[in-house]
């Protein structure tokens, strides 16, 4: 283990991948100081493994209840601890499918808006010029606009559901992830490096992806995972309004919707799926509060 | 001469600024007007049917399709409906059966009362208490004010209404429900400006008043808290860096006492890019009207585009979309300029 340990630290690498592994594991010691982003971690990591695991850690049945015996149990009740919901239910069971959605929810937006935001970014900030201009007075009129609102007319007009709900939060989430690859394009453009591989023969393309967007990776992922908890967020919104996953389907937003008819006599249908998006929101903004210390310390706020 | 010179320079270069600003404007209201164009045109769902309905022949279809302006080209039916859009057209609700300009005209008072109650009560705590934090920096408060804006980063404000409604109106009774104002108060006064709390208490009607009051109580403390995480946070961060400032030891050398220093001088600086943090919350409020309205059953703006959602009212929709957008486009512009306008640095920067 010491062995591991100081071949990671080493001060004089042998290779690359020696100094790329040193370097990681070194962000690692720095992060794992941080308690309240290691919680953030714990929640991520544990919402990933619910999704994944899922089918076997799920008591009952999500989509289907017994509308004779288990409809609106209260929580605690034995085999249904968080209680059912008008269909009878299992409130533990929905919630712990519904993980799948959010984390298909974040990982599809990510997926979409950052290599697109990365591409318009770092070719405005790598050209310049005319480029620059028009490419950024897009990404400004598209970030002037209210997000929501504009994913709502989005949706309304592709129609409800889940994957129109991506489509329409990774339209509007890209801009900033632009503005932030073309300041640290910026930055890095008139290095002696880029001037080096430009004079071996690289092509632009070649220097913004292999050279150029590596190096704007670390602060791209603070953003992308402090936007997480929003993406969350804007998604339950949609499907609380009944415009993203359609029911059956156990979305926690659209829960909420579901139980807010019998919210005086039966709180608990609404007031679990609330909890779980605010838990994972916190997971996220903790986890990417951590990672701009450790990766990006010029952009604390 | 020479200053004459300079302010001439100078006024020049604030001209300049405000009409690229202007640019900007446009250009992005012609990027809004484009986009909710579009957004028009891919729905699904065909507009000549909606009016001719399904058993029409193939020759009224064919009238009803040149009558609504399908058969030009797309830039042509662009044209149109922005000369409409300029002339305060924004078409017939299918829902309301009357104009959609006017359906928003009558909601949108509720919608300004709610986010200005909430951006004052947001400013009001939120201001304090992020200069309190910087003050106290690493102390219980700034640890309180860190939680308090997690939370409000992090909870959904949709489900917050329904737990703040569960438990101060249903279980304690502490507050009215959903809705403006209780039908038996309705008829106490006579809406003017469309502003309840304003109306009321300009016509005496105390009774009503302290009703709306007990409704708007709820959602406005709910935005408010949302836009005090915000604000506290960045009110935090600017303290921290103008107590950080040499000016700041300079004061302290020659005695002036902390709360001049900190109330006086340094939230002084800090105050002109909370300008744009107010600015841009207050923006944000109307957005994050949409699902608080839908929540408590609130008769606004954003109650009205999630019933237009909902029936399928797509030009409704685009309208609300339109001047919500258009709103949160112009104090974004605004609290840009106003940023240039008091910062001193950005003035005589040569």
């Amino acid at each position: 283990m010491s062995m591991t340990r100081e071949w990671l630290l080493s001060d004089a690498p042998l290779s690359r991948r020696q100094a790329k592994l040193g370097q990681a594991y070194r962000t690692w010691l720095g992060f794992r100081t941080n308690g309240l982003a290691m919680f953030g971690l714990l929640i991520v990591v544990v919402l990933v493994l619910l999704a994944l695991f899922a089918p076997w850690l799920a008591p009952h049945d999500p989509l289907t209840g017994d509308l004779n015996t288990t409809r609106l149990l209260p929580p605690l009740t034995e085999g249904y601890w968080l209680g059912t919901d008008d269909q009878g239910r299992d409130i533990l069971s929905r919630l712990i499918y519904g993980s799948r959605i959010t984390l298909a929810v974040v990982a599809l937006v990510a997926i979409l808006a950052t290599p697109l935001g990365l591409l318009i970014g770092t070719t405005a900030g790598y050209f310049g010029g005319w480029v620059d201009t028009v490419l950024m007075r897009f990404t400004d009129i598209v970030l002037a606009f209210p997000k929501l609102i504009l994913a709502l007319a989005f949706v309304a007009a592709l129609g409800p559901g889940i994957e129109n709900a991506i489509i329409a939060i990774a339209i509007t989430a890209w801009p900033p992830y632009a503005r932030l690859a073309r300041a640290e394009t910026l930055t890095i453009r008139n290095s002696d490096f880029i001037a080096a591989t430009k004079l071996q023969g690289a092509s632009s393309a070649r220097i913004i992806w292999k050279h150029i967007v590596p190096l704007c990776m670390s602060s791209i992922i603070v953003r992308v995972t402090l936007d997480m908890a929003g993406i969350i967020l804007t998604a339950a919104g949609l499907g609380f309004l009944g415009l993203g996953a359609q029911p059956p389907q156990p979305e926690w937003g659209a829960m909420i919707a579901g139980g807010r008819n019998f919210l005086i006599d039966y709180w608990w249908v609404a007031t679990m799926p609330g909890i779980a998006i605010f838990v994972v929101s916190l997971g996220f903004n903790l986890l990417g509060d951590g990672l701009r210390d450790v990766l990006d310390p010029k952009g604390q706020k | 001469m020479t200053t004459t010179l300079l302010s001439g320079r100078r006024s020049a270069r604030w001209i300049m600024k405000i009409l690229s600003t202007l640019g900007t404007v446009a250009v992005t209201f012609l990027g809004l007007l484009i986009v909710t164009f579009l957004i028009g045109r891919v729905v699904p769902v065909d507009p000549v049917l909606s009016v001719v309905g399904d058993r029409a022949t193939q020759a009224q279809y064919d009238a009803a399709y040149h009558a609504l302006g399908l058969d030009k080209p797309l830039i042509e039916q662009f044209w149109i409906w922005l000369v409409n859009v300029f002339h305060g057209d924004l078409g017939t609700s299918n829902l309301t059966t009357r104009p959609i300009a006017e359906d928003i005209a009558r909601v949108f008072p509720a919608t300004l009362e709610l986010a200005t109650v909430s951006i004052i009560l947001g400013t009001a705590i939120g201001i304090p208490l992020g200069v309190w934090a910087a003050v106290r920096q690493g102390k219980l408060v700034d640890q309180i004010v860190r939680v308090v804006g997690l939370v409000g980063y992090s909870a959904p404000v949709f489900w917050l209404g329904l737990m703040g409604l569960l438990l101060f109106y249903f279980k304690m009774g502490l507050i009215s429900g959903p809705g403006r104002i209780d039908l038996s108060y309705e008829y106490d006064f006579t809406p003017v400006t469309g502003l309840f709390l304003i109306d009321t208490a300009m016509q005496g009607a105390w009774g009503a008043f302290a009703n709306v009051f007990s409704h708007i109580i709820l959602p406005a403390s709910l935005l408010g808290y949302l836009s005090l995480a915000y604000i506290s946070r960045m009110t935090r961060s600017f303290m921290l860096n103008e107590l950080g400032q040499e000016y700041i030891t300079t004061a302290r050398v020659k005695g002036v006492p902390e709360w001049r220093i900190i109330w006086g001088q340094a939230l002084r600086n800090a105050a002109v890019p909370l300008v744009t943090v107010v600015a841009l919350s207050y923006a944000s409020l109307l957005e994050g009207s949409v699902l608080t309205e839908t929540v408590f059953a609130w008769p606004g703006l954003g109650q009205y585009l999630t019933n237009s959602l909902q029936n399928a009212d797509m030009n409704a929709v685009l309208g609300g979309t339109l001047v919500i957008g258009a709103i949160f486009v112009g104090l974004n512009m605004l609290s840009d300029l106003l940023y240039t306008l008091l910062d001193a640095r950005t003035r005589n920067r040569k």
